[in-house]
């Protein structure tokens, strides 16, 4: 997700206040400036250095991660034997291509004020994006949190509010708590237009594949405070593969993939967690529960991948009134993708960014012709901003 | 999407039927909902997501994961890089 300028702010004040010693033994923890600590990561790395005995290919599920990896060169300290590929955790970059066309054309009706997280305005969808509805005069606003989308609706009686509900399941408390509170509030022209995607799904259509090459996980540190990591252990044994429940600072990240490393050196499918400080086996309970209260599982079609047996949600029959698909009737919807983009193969791990012809030539992120190029999640955004263009 | 950053709740309200915090993150105050953290007090610290918190994060579960790791670091020193 595209930071808002407030987020900026929030970690350029936090970066320039980070004590440079380690200042957390006998004092109260900060959960930042101690898990950047230099010392501890490379500590952390040449243990990883000290217990590899082989190549490994460990996937990071999160497009957070694979930015916090590429960003504070963590690749680049690995040992040889360790490559990490990218997965398919940027809800942006999944988000399917009908759903934007659908989104595109709800936000240009004029009785219309649609809201999004800052990121979804500049993913392509058929020909255009949401940006350029806006300067077409498109109402869309960038919001920072779904109930500042119940809040504009309250505002403006007379306009039909639709927020484009996208995420994972970190995101979805939020969502679902704006339709209850809209609900409880009795606001009436408030509606969201859903895509919303699960990690497992996505991990078992990835180990299903005869393509995968993955061997071991970086599991969503944040996916898994909302949901704990209980959805995991059958998977890890079901397909062999060890997995680490991952933060998103550079000593989690390292000590997931210590984790990891070393379940797969000793033959351990297991579900371990090396962010414990954010989460538990049983995850967030009361989100857990409203979220089932308002959505219900869904076939989702996955942009680049293709349609996952309920792999998403959607909202129950009995908030229809909410669902902005129902609301809009938008028309048929025919859909064009750029037949140079490979953004599906990236998301499945099976490419790199700098496996792709149109990567930093046709493709920026000025003139994406994929999400993946676009999202502060995706992959090749990732790769273009920290410069990290050479294969490994 | 899912950056989520860890903020200490500096006072708890209820707004628009909801049960809202400020929550500090070094120095800049925003707000947050606490509706999924009910046992939340003012100075315990959350790991905020477009402005909701998550989770409460576990000091004695940070203490001691970082004491490990401090260990690790401290081991390799002993042991240099290449053994």
């Amino acid at each position: 997700m595209r930071r808002s300028n407030l987020q900026f702010a929030i970690w350029g004040l936090l970066r320039q206040s980070a004590p440079r010693n380690d200042t957390w033994n006998g004092n109260t923890v900060k959960y930042i400036s101690e898990y950047r600590d230099a010392k501890l990561v490379q500590g952390v790395i040449e243990e990883i250095k000290r217990v590899v005995t082989r190549p490994w290919v460990i996937m990071e599920i999160c497009g957070g991660q694979t930015h916090a990896i590429v960003r504070h060169g963590i690749d680049q300290l690995l040992p040889p034997e360790i490559e990490l590929v990218h997965g398919p955790g940027c809800p942006v970059c999944v988000t399917p291509l009908e759903l934007i066309d659908k989104a595109l054309a709800i936000a240009s009706r004029p009785d219309v004020i649609f809201t999004s997280y800052g990121d979804m305005l500049r993913v392509p969808g058929s020909g255009r994006d949401l940006f350029s509805v806006r300067a077409s005069g498109g109402d869309v606003r960038v919001v920072y949190s779904p109930l500042d989308a119940v809040k504009i609706a309250r505002q403006n009686p007379d306009k039909q509010v639709v927020f484009f509900a996208i995420g994972f399941e970190t995101t979805a408390p939020p969502n679902v708590m704006s339709v209850m509170q809209a609900k409880s509030l009795g606001v009436k022209n408030y509606s969201i237009l859903v895509s919303h995607v699960c990690v497992p799904p996505a991990l078992h259509a990835i180990l299903g594949s005869p393509q995968n090459r993955v061997q071991g996980f970086l599991l969503a540190g944040h996916v898994c405070a909302v949901m704990g990591y209980w959805e995991y252990p059958s998977l890890a044994e079901k397909y062999r593969v060890p997995m680490a429940v991952t933060g998103f600072e550079p000593l989690d990240i390292a000590q997931g993939i210590l984790m990891v490393t070393r379940a797969l050196e000793e033959n351990r499918a297991q579900v371990e967690n090396a962010y414990p400080r954010a989460v538990t086996f049983e995850g967030n309970q009361p989100a857990q529960a409203m979220i089932a209260k308002v959505f219900m599982p869904c076939d989702r079609k996955w942009r680049g991948i293709g349609t996952i047996p309920l792999s998403g949600w959607c909202l129950r029959p009995e908030f229809d009134e909410f669902n902005a698909e129902k609301r809009f009737d938008v028309g048929e919807i025919q859909t064009s993708e750029s037949p140079l983009c490979i953004a599906g193969q990236i998301l499945q791990g099976l490419s790199k960014p700098h496996d792709c012809r149109a990567f930093g030539a046709q493709c920026t992120p000025e003139h994406p012709l994929g999400a993946t190029m676009v999202s502060a999640e995706g992959a090749c955004a990732a790769y273009y901003q920290y410069g990290q263009r050479a294969s490994r | 999407m899912c950056l989520a950053v860890p903020g200490k709740i500096i006072e708890i309200y209820n707004a628009g039927g909801l049960k809202m915090a400020k929550v500090d993150f070094g120095g800049v105050t925003r707000e947050a909902c606490l509706e999924y953290v009910p046992d939340a007090q003012v100075g315990d610290y959350t790991v905020i997501h477009v402005g909701f918190a998550l989770n409460r994060l576990d000091e004695a579960e940070a203490q001691e994961s970082l004491a490990l790791l401090q260990e690790i670091a401290n081991l390799e020193d002993e042991l240099g890089p290449d053994s």
